[in-house]
């Protein structure tokens, strides 16, 4: 599968060189940072509320890069010549997807610790939220292709994008932030399941509007 | 992927219609190509040159009628699939890595276009003409036996429309096909010459 791995490659490329990297992980990173001021410095608090504020900037920051994930290729003719060498959409949308784990999921992982600084997270938490993170970003990348291929057909849709996105994204958000309450276990196990399920069935899916797209 | 050489290219369509939307683009129609030929493809804009192209390669499904094809297909069209930010001899190497094909007959393939001083200039500074020869020097390279050219000469000087005409002579001597959609006449042994007239106003049933 060289093939694969050249495709998937040259979606982390284009997520690191066109600013793509920095957007997502400032954005991600200037929440952490604002939200003591909004609240007040209370540690208590935001010990308490810090790792389900991640959460939710994780989420809104896996929004930012849709526009760029599908679109352009599609405009440009590049699923297009892929199709023509025998590449099924599905394959398509895989490698799409593994770029994207990379591109975006690999960076987010690493600023988490910083984020994790800024908010006071205490440390039995912090290793949740890494944990929990690093299990849910392979569906934020999942959910964020195949939004962007369902998208793509329809120009200048990006808005659309974050609406649709969120509503799929609940159930990830809602057992990743039981990760850090009191039945940790058990929201890890649902979250794991939930994150598998989701990254799973997200090739297909993609694969299925990138056809529709095509015409 | 490495396309699959094909002993003897070939396309045969027969009744074929084409909808899309709601419009007919192509009615009870009948195409057969045999290797070597090289097809002038014309029609007023909006006719279905492009359309038909996206059919005969699998892009666009057909509503009715047999497809038949022997060979890879290469398509040349406007959207040319070179990543603006890259290099362009790496833009189209990203391609030609994934048909298996070897540098040095990508090489050869931006000698005939005279690419060779603009390979390590990024696509996006390239001029419209420019950027068209990069596409269809990754066509050049790829030993496909099938090109489907979508006004293939738009944006190129006459020294550079000799060079393609050239190209596509030597490609078809050698049994390829190729089917030549353009408003100006290719320069070389034309085969023949298929007028796309689009049944007017037409919607499907």
């Amino acid at each position: 599968m060289k093939g694969f791995a050249s495709i998937a490659w040259r979606e982390v490329r284009m997520a690191w060189t066109g600013g793509g990297l920095w957007l997502p992980i400032v954005f991600y990173l200037a929440v952490a940072t604002l939200f003591p001021f909004v609240t007040g410095p209370d540690k208590a608090l935001l010990a308490r509320v810090g790792g389900s504020i991640l959460w939710i900037a994780a989420l809104l920051a896996s929004l930012l890069p849709i526009e760029r994930l599908v679109l352009p290729d599609h405009q440009a003719g590049v699923l297009d010549q892929l199709t023509l060498r025998g590449w099924a959409d599905e394959w398509i949308a895989a490698a799409k997807i593994a770029g994207h784990i990379i591109g975006f999921g690999i960076p987010l992982i690493l600023a988490t610790p910083v984020a994790i600084a800024l908010l006071g997270v205490p440390d039995a938490k912090a290793a949740a939220l890494l944990i929990g993170l690093a299990i849910a970003l392979p569906a934020f990348a999942g959910l964020g292709v195949t939004i962007a291929a369902l998208t793509a057909g329809l120009n200048g849709a990006s808005a659309l994008g974050g609406l649709l996105l969120v509503p799929l994204a609940i159930p990830i958000l809602i057992f990743g932030a039981g990760t850090l309450g009191d039945s940790a276990n058990n929201a890890l196990q649902l979250l794991a399941a939930t994150s598998l399920a989701m990254t799973a069935l997200s090739p297909f899916a993609a694969g299925a509007a990138l056809r529709a797209a095509r015409d | 992927m490495p396309h699959s050489q094909a002993a003897s290219p070939s396309i045969a369509l027969h009744r074929v219609a084409i909808i899309r939307g709601s419009r007919v683009i192509l009615r009870d129609f009948d195409l057969e190509v045999e290797s070597g030929e090289l097809i002038w493809v014309r029609g007023a804009n909006g006719s279905g040159k492009s359309t038909l192209f996206r059919a005969l390669s699998g892009l666009l499904q057909v509503a009715s009628g047999e497809v038949s094809i022997n060979g890879a297909i290469a398509l040349c069209d406007d959207n040319l699939a070179l990543d603006l930010d890259q290099p362009l001899e790496k833009a189209i190497r990203f391609w030609t890595d994934l048909d298996g094909i070897k540098p040095a007959k990508l090489e050869a393939a931006l000698e005939i276009l005279d690419l060779i001083g603009l390979a390590d200039l990024p696509v996006r500074l390239l001029s419209a003409g420019q950027k068209r020869r990069g596409a269809l020097a990754r066509l050049l390279a790829s030993d496909v036996p099938i090109w489907l050219l979508d006004e293939p000469y738009n944006g190129l000087d006459q020294a550079n429309v000799a060079r393609l005409d050239a190209a596509l002579s030597r490609h078809t001597e050698k049994g390829g096909i190729a089917l030549v959609a353009s408003h100006i006449a290719p320069t070389v042994n034309v085969t023949r010459s298929l007028v796309i007239d689009r049944p007017k106003a037409e919607l499907a049933a």
